[in-house]
Parts: structure tokens; sequence; C-alpha cells
């Protein structure tokens, strides 16, 4: 004879198992990604077309061709050493910067041929539209690799600390206002000793 | 006066689980507050090249992104093998680019829109007249800030 009185109690045993399946679920799908790439600034569309005159010693020109292949200063160049040939022209410091003075921090060749001051000093690159991205990307890559070098160089011997790392808490929304406004002026110092001027022209069709 | 009593030996008793469920639901719950569902399914090939200077791109909502690349394979009989680019869920050209960003911006909270980074997710594979155009494109708007979206890693695996 079935009992009365009361509905059955449900078994809760099972419930730790449903969870658990839904916890894993959620655990596969999530992806806590933060996406990050390659930080550039367009010029803005409507310059005035002043024509500055820019000596060609103090512009480093990069090409890269439908091939893929590396054109600097005339000269074909593997990826590998781009980076280097960018630092030794950036840091040459071989004559006055625009205010006139000298580069007192530049450990360059002090060559009269090549860049006079990195405030001066300005890459210019150029692709076909044949390129492909991958390659334009890599020359990027390390064009502004070149610039942090020196950068995390004078920041490493006037705050001893490179500068990528004080550029990424600048950046980072979590820091405080505070700790920003101390970084601030130490990281405009050392973006007016190298200023990144890299001049992308219009891509030749053909 | 036994008040105290001996307890009595045997086994060690046993650990009561009644609370793993709680526990388990909160780990839950955890993760599902955190997941983000993606918003836009890709369309196009979408393998990014590599980069080591990167910068962080946090904050979702500052951020308007176009996908760029040839079209995935299922996709590939109807609009064809070369580059294209993908706004939102669709397809789009050149031209409709600067419509995009404007209305994205238009989106957005006020005090963000001055703030605004346009992410660009290009294949590798993809050639750089594809993105000039792009970036004439944002350049025409006044999108000035872009970032070439890379996975992180050795540059020179891109020449491969």
């Amino acid at each position: 004879m079935a009992r009365r009185g009361g509905a059955p109690e449900v078994n809760a045993g099972s419930m730790a198992d449903i969870a658990f399946l839904l916890l894993i679920f959620f655990l596969v799908t999530t992806t806590i990604e933060t996406d990050s790439g390659l930080d550039r600034k367009l010029p803005p569309i409507d310059t005035p077309e002043t024509d500055v005159i820019i000596k060609q010693k103090n512009i480093f020109t990069v090409e890269v061709n439908k091939n893929n292949q590396l054109l600097v200063e005339e000269e074909l160049m593997e990826l590998k050493d781009l980076r280097a040939a960018a630092v030794k022209f950036l840091d040459n410091g071989g004559g006055v910067g625009e205010t006139g003075e000298q580069c007192d921090y530049c450990r360059g060749d002090r060559d009269p041929s090549s860049s006079d001051h990195p405030n001066k000093a300005v890459i210019s690159l150029r692709n076909d539209r044949m390129t492909k991205y991958s390659t334009y990307i890599a020359v990027q890559n390390e064009l502004v690799a070149a610039y942090n070098e020196l950068r995390n160089r004078e920041a490493q011997r006037l705050f001893n600390r490179p500068f990528t790392a004080m550029e990424a808490e600048y950046l980072d929304p979590k820091t405080s206002d505070g700790v920003k406004d101390e970084l601030k002026p130490k990281i405009e110092r050392i973006q007016a000793m190298y200023p990144q001027k890299l001049s992308e022209a219009e891509p030749k069709s053909n | 006066m036994s008040r105290f009593k001996k307890k009595k030996d045997g086994a060690v008793p046993a650990v009561s689980t009644a609370s793993l469920p709680d526990i388990v639901f909160m780990l839950l719950f955890f993760f599902m507050t955190v997941t983000v569902m993606k918003d836009s399914s890709l369309m196009v090939q979408n393998e990014l090249p590599y980069a080591s200077e990167i910068q962080k791109l946090d904050k979702k909502d500052r951020v308007i992104y176009i996908y760029a690349g040839k079209p995935s394979q299922r996709y590939q009989d109807t609009y064809g093998t070369s580059a294209k680019i993908q706004l939102n869920d669709k397809f789009a050209d050149v031209s409709d680019v600067a419509a995009y960003v404007l209305a994205e911006r238009a989106k957005k909270r006020e005090e963000l829109q001055n703030v605004l980074t346009t992410a660009l997710k290009v294949d590798m594979e993809t050639n750089m007249g594809l993105i000039s155009d792009i970036k004439q494109e944002l350049r025409k708007v006044n999108a000035l800030k872009i970032n070439y979206t890379t996975r992180s890693g050795d540059a020179f695996r891109n020449m491969q």
C-alpha cells in the first residue's frame, strides 16, 4: 500500500552533475582574449601640401615590391637586417637637430652622410599594391622595433625602466590617474628624443 | 560527568558534499558572466600575421572592427576567391567602409567618439592594395587611429 501525505522528495544528488556540465560548457566557450596589435596613426587627409624640403640624407627609404623583397636605401636587404639598419640610421646624429643642437645622447657613427639628428630623421615606407600584408606587418614591426630599441635604451638610462613597459602601463586602463600623470612627462620626453617619423607613401599601382 | 565524551573510534566521518553544488554554481555564474559570445561570425579567412612590438587593445567598446581576407571556403562559390572586406555580418565594398565607420561611431557614447580605434583584422595573404584603399577611406572620415591586429610572435614567421 502506497504511503500518502507529502510529495516525494526529489533526489538532488545529480544537481552537481548538471551544474558541472554547464560549467564545463562555459569553460570551453569562454575566451578571455584581448586583441593586440600594432598601433598606427594615419595622416589626416586635408593636410595643406606644403613642400617641406627634407635632405636626402635624412630620409631612410624602405620599399617593398610585389615579390615581397625589400629595397632599403636603393639596396636589396633581408628583413632580418632591417632593424639594425634603421637603428643605425636613426641613432647616427651626424649633424645638428631642428633647434640647432647636437644629438648628445646618440651613440651612432656620426656619419655626415647619414641622418643629422633623430628629430630630423624620417623613415619613408612605400609598398606595392601586390605586396602581401604579412610582409608589410613584418616590415612595420621591424621599424617600430628599431624605435623601441632606441627609446628603451634612453628610458633605461634616464628612468631605469624600459620605455615599452612605461608605455604599456600608461595605456593600461587599470592604472590610476596619479601614476599616469607621473608617467606622462617621462614618456613624452623619450618620445621627443626619438620621435616616430614614419611616413607612408601611397602605394605604386601597376 | 562525561560531557566531553570520547568519540567513538572508527572511520573518519565522511565530508559532506552537500555544498558542492553551491560551489559549482558559483563557478558557473562566474564563467557565465565573463563569457562574451562572438557577436559577428567570420565570413572571411582570418589568419592574422605575427608581430612582436604590440600594444594591447582593451576596452572593446572603443573599437570598430573591420575584417578583410579571402572569403571562407563555403562562401567561395558565391563570392569568388579574391580578398573581400567584411563589415558586421556581410561582405562590403571599399566604398562602404566610410559609411560603416560613421554609423558605428554614431552608435557609441559621445565621450568615446573621439577616442575610437579602428582595428583592422586582415588575413596574412591579403594584398596591400586593399588595405591601402581601406586606409584611404578611413582617412576620409577622420578615423585616424588604427590598429593592425596581430598575433604575438616573431615577425619573421610572416615571411615563410
